[in-house]
């Protein structure tokens, strides 16, 4: 069992490993945001109060709840990787941080657009909203952090040190808007009082975030193999790839 | 099909939103394409027996 586990802690054996993975988790993505697409624009009825622009929420709380998620499995990563040393878990950490920068950029852009015709403006310096910016910037300076240091086995344990810190935002963001008196409301699920609109939107809801768990583990699937090829090149297995050895 | 686009009037928020969102993704899948290719390149390089990779000045 012990064995299985460490066998595919090498960056040699996950590599392949991903490779076959990244197809199933791309087209379920594909497949779930176009059922979630469908359900979220064209079956779901109109909002009583907000009109069509509660269609934001399919892709807004997706996304704000990605970026936090993914934040929390990248500062999981960087602890193994500061406790055990492991390359696989810095390099996964590395590989998470872009894509938890985009579903925040989404969650931002959403909310502000969402924001203008429910709450009359497109942004306000309130915890939830703030708390969420703070985590771009998280996100944005674990990249910039890497990108500063050469030695990526330093690089490693600077940014780890920066994710693991950051994560006291996550709560922070998450009980928000019950600690402050925020513009930012409590509950996103209960939009209207009729409860059979209730069950669809909430349906077009799960099958969008389903979307956006299945695109993020393609897409941070995707970028951990290149990082094996940037931070491996030279090694005895990447030269023995068939995408290496063929033009 | 317009008024679908309409989305009674909030068609400037809720396009402007689903719309970026897209893009943002789109710009993201295309940085990990080229990402890779730039990896697969010097990865080639790193590997005297590999064929020379075109375009790539060695």
């Amino acid at each position: 069992m012990n064995a299985n586990w460490f066998k595919f802690a090498s960056p040699a054996t996950f590599y392949p490993l991903a490779g076959r993975l990244i197809p199933w988790f791309a087209t379920g993505a594909a497949v779930l945001a176009l059922v979630g697409l469908y359900i979220g624009l064209i079956a779901a009825p109109t909002d009583a109060q907000q009109g069509d622009a509660y269609r934001i929420i399919f892709i807004h709380v997706p996304a704000a709840w990605m970026s936090m998620f993914l934040y929390v499995v990248m500062a999981g990563w960087s602890a193994a990787a500061l406790g055990f040393n492991t390359r696989l878990s810095a390099m996964m950490a590395q590989a998470i941080a872009p894509t938890g920068a985009v579903m925040t950029f989404i969650a931002l852009w959403t909310g502000a657009f969402w924001g203008r015709p429910t709450w009359g403006t497109y942004w306000a310096w309130d915890a939830r909203m703030t708390s969420e910016l703070i985590l771009l910037f998280l996100y944005l300076g674990v990249i910039a952090l890497r990108n500063a240091i050469d030695d990526p086995r330093r690089a490693d344990r600077a940014c780890g040190v920066l994710a693991l810190t950051g994560v006291v935002n996550i709560p922070i963001i998450y009980f928000s808007v019950y600690w402050w008196n925020t513009l930012h409301q409590g509950s996103s699920v209960s939009l209207t009082k009729a409860p059979a609109m209730a069950t669809i939107m909430l349906t077009g809801m799960l099958i969008m975030s389903l979307a956006a768990w299945f695109y993020a583990i393609a897409a941070t699937l995707a970028r951990v193999r290149t990082i094996m090829l940037e931070r491996e090149r030279g090694a005895g297995w990447v030269a023995t790839l068939r995408e290496v050895r063929t033009a | 099909m317009s008024s679908f686009f309409a989305m009674n009037g909030y068609g400037f928020y809720v396009w402007s939103a689903y719309g970026v969102a897209a893009l943002a993704l789109v710009i993201e899948l295309f940085g990990l394409r080229s990402r890779r290719r730039a990896a697969l390149a010097e990865a080639r390089l790193a590997d005297p027996d590999a064929p020379p990779v075109p375009g790539v000045a060695v």
